[in-house]
């Protein structure tokens, strides 16, 4: 199944684009979306008591309910953010200040650095111990590897649910329910949600926080989700307008979620646009989606490693990402060599410099896949790497 | 493939096969480290002052050829000059790759990298040698 028509984009001129991970492209019905609200109904929510600004205010807490029924959360479970960056710091300091001296913190080396600083800093702040996951040698996390890490003093597991560099999964769910209650389990959903369905109270995790941009929605948008029961308990992160009950010299009163973690005027248009992106996936459906981003993802593999000097760093992953290097050509050069053919992907360390100490070099190269790809974008990606090989061993030897 | 063979001209190739001036950052260095965080280049740059007060660079570090070709074709074009001269080879290498006006003459081998300016992505790893030279000259100015 081709959506490629559904991205306006590819009229500007030739693109072959790998780099999904990073930011999917947006369809049109999304930027639509965002424009109606901004020739409709441009004004600010939760505020003016006029008809406009309850449309408003409509439009944003209707994008809210679909959101959340879409990742299986309640409304006042679902808070925007600008970004799951955002989501993730504010999810750590709300755990960091109940953290006591000696605690353990569980995290894995194939964090983001969006979900490993804020922990290292929780961790140092608070003298408690950073634990991290032991790697199978396709870079996975395991249940009984994530186990071997707990003990009575771990209070935290955070972990992401699909790796930004391996594409692999972690078995989140059954982790969840092998520990229990007491510990706290934080997920990193944004790669995530750009492939599969994403449910909340099954895989019955405390917090966990996603991108718009990663999933067909705008940039400047992202989500926290919490159970409730501790979004009543914790302390918000950012204080000031619209989130508070009363205000006094010495006290302050909180509302109740969602409002009580979203101060000051929120991603609007974004938001809407982000629902018109739920939108969009329930249309298409994540499974005819996934089917053809696998296909493709496959073929384009099994030509890689047939080809002399590319080394894949992860053959076996299930996901839609290969990480990969030309071997003496440093990834920069290569990527460069890459715009040439107008394929579009990552070089460097992809935000994740654990990982690329962990596999030991400086940075990779990194294509990733959607449903938006065709075979020809594969033929030129395979073209463009046997060139850009050629290219440079012939240069530099 | 004709802009990435101007990119990649026969001076950057050479100059990153062979590079000059790296390496043996002893003592008498002023040693400044800089990172391209995007990518992970990574370069320290050594640099000293001859009798005259001209500049003596050298260079070390890892990472792709466009950078490291740059550190080793700067070292080479600044030393025994001012720094004075040097800061000007700066600012004219800069305005090079942003595709303005620029002393082409003066510049010398440097010339080379003007390819770069078709790869806006690549500009950091084309400058991040001459940028810790300022940095070295400035906060040497500041010591003294």
């Amino acid at each position: 199944m081709s959506i490629r028509s559904d991205f306006k984009v590819y009229q500007e001129g030739p693109l072959h684009y790998f780099d999904t991970a990073a930011s999917s492209l947006t369809p049109t019905s999304v930027i639509k979306a965002m424009n109606d609200h901004y020739e409709k109904r441009p004004v600010n929510v939760h505020r003016g008591s006029y008809t406009l600004s309850y449309e408003a205010t409509m439009a944003y807490e209707n994008a809210r309910k679909k959101i959340a029924s879409f990742v299986n959360a309640n409304p006042e479970e679902v808070i925007f953010t600008s970004g799951a960056s955002h989501a993730l710091n504010m999810i750590a300091y709300m755990i960091g200040r109940t953290i006591k001296a000696g605690d353990e913190i569980i995290t894995s080396e194939l964090e983001h650095h969006s979900h490993f600083l804020p922990w290292q800093r929780v961790a140092k702040e608070k003298n408690a111990k950073l634990k991290f996951v032991d790697l199978t040698k396709d870079g996975e996390i395991t249940l009984d590897n994530v186990l071997k890490q707990v003990t009575s003093k771990t209070k935290v597991i955070a972990l992401t649910l699909v790796s930004n560099t391996f594409g692999t999964k972690t078995p989140i769910e059954e982790i969840k329910n092998a520990v229990g209650e007491d510990i706290l389990v934080v997920i990193d959903a944004a790669q995530a949600l750009a492939h599969e369905r994403v449910d909340f109270k099954t895989m019955n995790v405390d917090f966990m926080a996603f991108s718009g941009h990663k999933m067909f929605g705008p940039h400047g948008i992202g989500v926290m989700v919490g159970k409730i029961n501790h979004l009543n308990t914790f302390e918000p992160f950012f204080l000031g307008g619209e989130m508070n009950d009363l205000v006094t010299k010495e006290t302050v009163t909180f509302k109740d979620s969602p409002e009580k973690f979203e101060t000051g005027t929120p991603p609007i248009a974004e938001a809407i646009g982000l629902s018109a992106a739920v939108d969009y996936i329930e249309k298409k459906t994540y499974e005819a989606m996934h089917e053809t981003t696998t296909s493709l993802k496959k073929e384009a593999l099994e030509k890689m490693k047939a080809l002399d000097g590319i080394h894949i760093y992860n053959p076996n992953s299930q996901g839609s990402i290969i990480l990969f290097n030309i071997e003496g050509v440093h990834p920069h050069d290569a990527a460069s060599g890459f715009d040439e053919y107008h394929v579009a992907l990552r070089a460097g360390h992809h935000c994740a410099q654990l990982v690329m100490q962990w596999l030991d070099v400086t940075a990779t190269l990194r294509a990733s896949f959607h449903a938006y790809n065709t075979k020809e974008d594969v033929d030129m990606l395979i073209k463009a790497i046997t060139e850009v090989r050629d290219f440079f061993n012939g240069a530099f030897a | 493939m004709t802009e990435l063979k101007t990119m990649y001209r026969q001076i950057i190739l050479d100059h990153y096969k062979k590079p000059r001036y790296k390496g043996n950052l002893t003592d008498d260095y002023q040693l400044i480290h800089m990172k391209n965080p995007s990518c992970g280049d990574e370069i320290t740059l050594g640099v000293a002052y001859n009798e005259d007060g001209t500049l003596d660079v050298r260079h070390e570090g890892s990472g792709c050829s466009i950078c490291c070709a740059s550190a080793s074709v700067m070292s080479e074009r600044v030393h025994g000059i001012s720094k004075e001269k040097a800061l000007e080879l700066s600012l004219e290498f800069s305005k090079m790759l942003l595709n303005q006006p620029f002393d082409r003459e003066g510049l010398d081998e440097a010339i080379a990298f003007e390819g770069v300016k078709d790869f806006p992505a690549r500009m950091k790893c084309a400058t991040l040698s001459w940028k810790a030279l300022e940095k070295a000259i400035k906060e040497d100015s500041n010591g003294r």
